[in-house]
């Protein structure tokens, strides 16, 4: 019983982060209509970003979060005025190759500056919270209660303002279908903002109990594109449900099957799947 | 030629063509028009193979080609164009026509590896194919031109010759005088007679209704994916429901 | 398509220079660095097939060219097979499996494709790292064979192992050349353009997409095993998706889908990493923004410039000369009606 509840904490532990870094890629796909390669890169940055904040300028690990957020997001607003809005006319593999520069580009700079090594970032609530004869670490309660807040506020924000509903809109590929009146570029700006936060986010909350590295972000940006794929393009609960699937399989199959292979678990998943129905399981109608 | 029987196609909960049952003759030329949106893409999509119909039969030359692939259609001799003309735009027109009579040939990827007589063969049927359809087309001068350069309505003239170089028995337009002036329209429809002249079956889709007007043996009107009228351009042209859906009162027979 | 292939005198003083260059750089280093320019450019002129000529982002193709250097590895090192009788397996092996990935990942379309290939690329590589038993896992292979010698050829200095890369790849660039200027090829060039028109001009995507994916897969197989037999040592990155976008890197810079783009952007990079030697793990810096720049404001690359502008000048020309006619005729019905 307790080993099936430590693997059901584990699994929704990994499940909220992954749903925040899907959660940012579906809503630049409604902008970019290319997968953004370089989310993962940004969620890393993020983790550096956080472990700058805390470990050389001694400050706050929320105040570190917030930090990160607002890094993440300026340099996710960049990409997108300084690269991806100048080639939307372009055909989409050179969306798709400018992706992987930055992404190339911007692992290179952290790792010119902190080096290949791994770092940890100090855990800020180490303590073990205990409920009857159940153990958890205080961190991983952290890591779901924040992230479902913030998916929470996320979601008021999308559904009860007019900006929001035409991000939601344009994430599901709704071409024109409730721009008017709104500043295309204002939207733009906007969603990669979004996008970048969470990712930066997503980092922070689980960089405490994980490594932070150059190339951290690869497995996970590529666990987001499987959810994404999974829970269809643009959907937001998709991106969350397919993060908690992949989460939830991930900490199972760790325990179940190989702790060795448990990161293939989701490709496999995603091959199985795309084998049996090629237009994934959520096919967007509107194409 | 082309019968069409019960044709359905449903996307989710939208239906694009309800139930349409029509044919085309053979040597003629046949129009498709309608409001925009009532599902005359579709209606190509599915006599071309890109769609699936949800529902009835396709029969083309005595052959049921329901459900086949774009591919295996183009083989059996449908030729379609598109709205817009996809060209590789960095290579010359001769050499953007040269791939359309590949379906043709039969030379295999050992062909290639062997550089054997067939694939040469073949290399020299595909070139003399892809100038005499470009001289079918009248744009002889622009062969060596790169596809970027040339105008809008050659373009279109290239596009017909890309259908012609499948070597069809019936060519399915999608608007072929779209964007281009009224003088290259008068161009573009004696080049369809033409076609039709020298056996082949045409279908098009166009919203110009002096050209259908004149053009047309026979006109299927479409409206919400439903046929609500087919005949001779006079008789539509007196069908009160065509006239109340698209036509309006302009072209009420005078 | 005489306007598009370099014209062969260029071509043969090309590889007077190739054969002539260890004669004149006479220096071992820089022998062994054109070496695995040439390797690379191998596996690269493979991607091209699939992504510069047919249009798709295949992002695994470095886990192909892994798993033909592991055949060759774990063949000559743990079974004692023939270097060269591995090598032609590793080829095949690659193809095989290329078979298999190309069916599953080409049902799927554009940026789909893309995401699923990146996954079988890291599919690969976990299986590498993870099979100890098989693979060495993360140690990798060390004291790989150099390729055995035929005939009264041996391989084992690095000067005739020049050779015998050269050799390889002239082969395959004039494959390429045979497949790329053929029907075939245009079939490929017709589905990067317009899948849905290649289609309905009769062309089976699936039947031609697997096709250019299996050749691309046995390129990057090939490459692997000459790798093998040449560094003589392989760990689990090579088969990382960062070596698949060197790949793509060394394309753009020479010329997406052009025969020779590959190969010149393999030798300009290659060159330029190893002069500025302080870069070398820090390579992306200039490498990411350099592709970032490349697509936004020259995606042509090198030789697809060169190419462009020398089909603009030819039509030009004919534009010229028709002019002249038309001209002249004019001038000649002026004096007739007079």
């Amino acid at each position: 019983m307790n080993i099936f509840f430590q693997q059901l904490l584990n699994g929704l532990t990994l499940g909220s982060v992954y749903a925040l870094v899907a959660l940012g890629l579906t809503l630049v796909y409604g902008i970019l209509h290319i997968p953004n390669f370089a989310h993962g890169a940004l969620y890393m940055v993020g983790a550096y970003a956080a472990f700058y904040f805390v470990g050389t300028l001694g400050a706050n690990y929320w105040v570190a979060m917030i930090g990160a957020a607002a890094v993440v997001a300026l340099l996710a607003v960049l990409s997108d005025r300084l690269i991806f809005h100048r080639l939307k006319d372009a055909p989409p593999l050179h969306d798709m190759i400018a992706a992987i520069g930055l992404l190339l580009f911007l692992e290179a700079c952290i790792q010119a500056t902190w080096g290949a090594e791994f770092h940890r970032l100090a855990p800020p609530y180490p303590q073990i919270v205990r409920v009857f004869d159940l153990v958890a670490p205080a961190q991983r309660l952290i890591i779901i209660a924040a992230a479902f807040g913030l998916m929470l506020v996320l979601h008021l924000f999308l559904t009860r303002t007019l900006v929001g509903s035409t991000i939601i809109a344009m994430a599901q590929n709704r071409e024109g279908a409730s721009l008017v009146g709104i500043d295309a570029t204002k939207v733009s700006i906007l969603t990669f903002a979004i996008s970048g936060a969470l990712a930066a986010v997503a980092a922070t909350l689980f960089s405490p109990i994980n490594l932070i590295y150059p190339s951290m972000g690869h497995l996970v940006i590529m666990k987001a594109f499987v959810i994404i794929i999974l829970g269809g393009m643009g959907s937001i609960p998709g991106a969350i449900v397919g993060g908690l699937v992949i989460g939830f399989a991930e900490s199972f199959g760790a325990f179940y099957v190989s702790t060795n292979y448990k990161d293939i678990i989701a490709f496999a998943l995603l091959v199985l799947i795309l084998s049996l129905r090629p237009q994934g399981l959520f096919p967007s109608g509107a194409r | 030629m082309l019968e069409i029987q019960g044709l359905t196609k449903r996307f989710g909960g939208l239906t694009a063509v309800r139930d349409v049952t029509t044919s085309f003759e053979r040597g003629r030329i046949n129009a498709i028009i309608g409001p925009n949106g009532a599902g005359k893409t579709t209606f190509f999509n599915l006599v071309s193979g890109s769609h699936r119909p949800t529902a009835g039969r396709i029969v083309f030359d005595g052959q049921d080609v329901t459900g086949l692939r774009p591919d295996q259609v183009a083989r059996l001799g449908v030729a379609r164009t598109f709205q817009s003309t996809h060209l590789f735009d960095q290579a010359t027109v001769l050499d953007n026509l040269i791939v359309g009579h590949r379906l043709r040939t039969s030379s295999t990827f050992w062909d290639v590896i062997f550089n054997t007589q067939r694939l040469k063969e073949d290399e020299r049927s595909c070139r003399a194919k892809a100038k005499e359809v470009l001289n079918f087309v009248g744009l002889s001068s622009v062969a060596h031109h790169r596809a970027a350069d040339i105008s809008q309505e050659e373009r279109k003239r290239v596009a017909f010759a890309l259908a012609l170089a499948t070597d069809p028995k019936i060519v399915l337009l999608d608007e072929p005088a779209g964007g281009v002036n009224p003088e290259e329209t008068l161009g573009l429809a004696e080049l369809i007679r033409k076609m039709v002249r020298s056996g082949l079956t045409v279908c098009l889709i166009e919203h110009k209704m002096d050209m259908i007007m004149s053009l047309a043996d026979k006109i299927v009107v479409l409206d919400h994916g439903e046929m609500i009228a087919e005949g001779t351009p006079a008789q539509i042209r007196s069908d009160q429901r065509v006239i109340e859906a698209y036509l309006g009162a302009d072209y009420a027979a005078a | 398509m005489p306007s598009t292939a370099l014209q062969k005198p260029l071509l043969a003083l090309l590889l007077v220079a190739a054969i002539a260059f260890p004669v004149i750089a006479a220096n071992d280093y820089y022998i062994y660095v054109m070496s695995l320019a040439y390797i690379m450019a191998i596996a690269a002129v493979g991607l091209n097939l699939i992504l510069g000529y047919t249009g798709q982002l295949n992002l695994a193709h470095a886990g192909f060219m892994a798993i033909g250097a592991y055949t060759v590895g774990i063949l000559t090192v743990d079974y004692g097979v023939p270097y060269w009788i591995a090598f032609v397996i590793a080829g095949f092996l690659s193809a095989f499996i290329g078979v298999f990935a190309g069916l599953l990942s080409l049902r799927l379309k554009g940026h789909f494709f893309s995401i699923f290939t990146l996954c079988v690329g890291f599919i690969i590589y976990l299986i590498i790292e993870k099979w100890d038993a098989l693979t060495h896992g993360t140690v990798g292979i060390i004291d790989i064979p150099a390729p055995t010698g035929i005939g009264p050829l041996r391989f084992d200095h690095t000067w005739s192992q020049y050779y015998l890369v050269l050799f390889f790849l002239v082969a395959s660039l004039w494959l390429m050349s045979r497949i790329v200027h053929s029907l075939l090829g245009r079939a490929f060039v017709a589905i990067r353009n317009s899948e849905d028109l290649a289609e309905t001009l009769g062309i089976s995507l699936m039947r031609t997409k697997v096709l250019a994916f299996v050749l691309s897969t046995f390129y990057a197989g090939m490459a692997g095993a000459l790798y093998a037999g040449f560094v003589r040592f392989i760990g689990p990155g090579m088969a990382l998706e960062s070596h698949t976008f060197d790949m793509i890197a060394f394309i753009l810079v020479g010329g997406i889908g052009t025969l020779f783009g590959p190969l010149l952007g393999a030798i300009l990079l290659t060159w330029l990493t190893q002069s500025l030697q302080f870069l070398q793990d820090y390579r992306m810096i200039i490498f990411g923004p350099l592709l970032i720049l490349l697509v936004m404001y020259f995606p042509q690359g090198l030789i697809g410039y060169y190419r462009e502008r020398q089909i603009k000048r030819a039509a030009a020309s004919v534009q010229d000369r028709r002019l002249q006619r038309a001209v002249l005729g004019s001038g000649q019905e002026a004096r007739t009606n007079a």
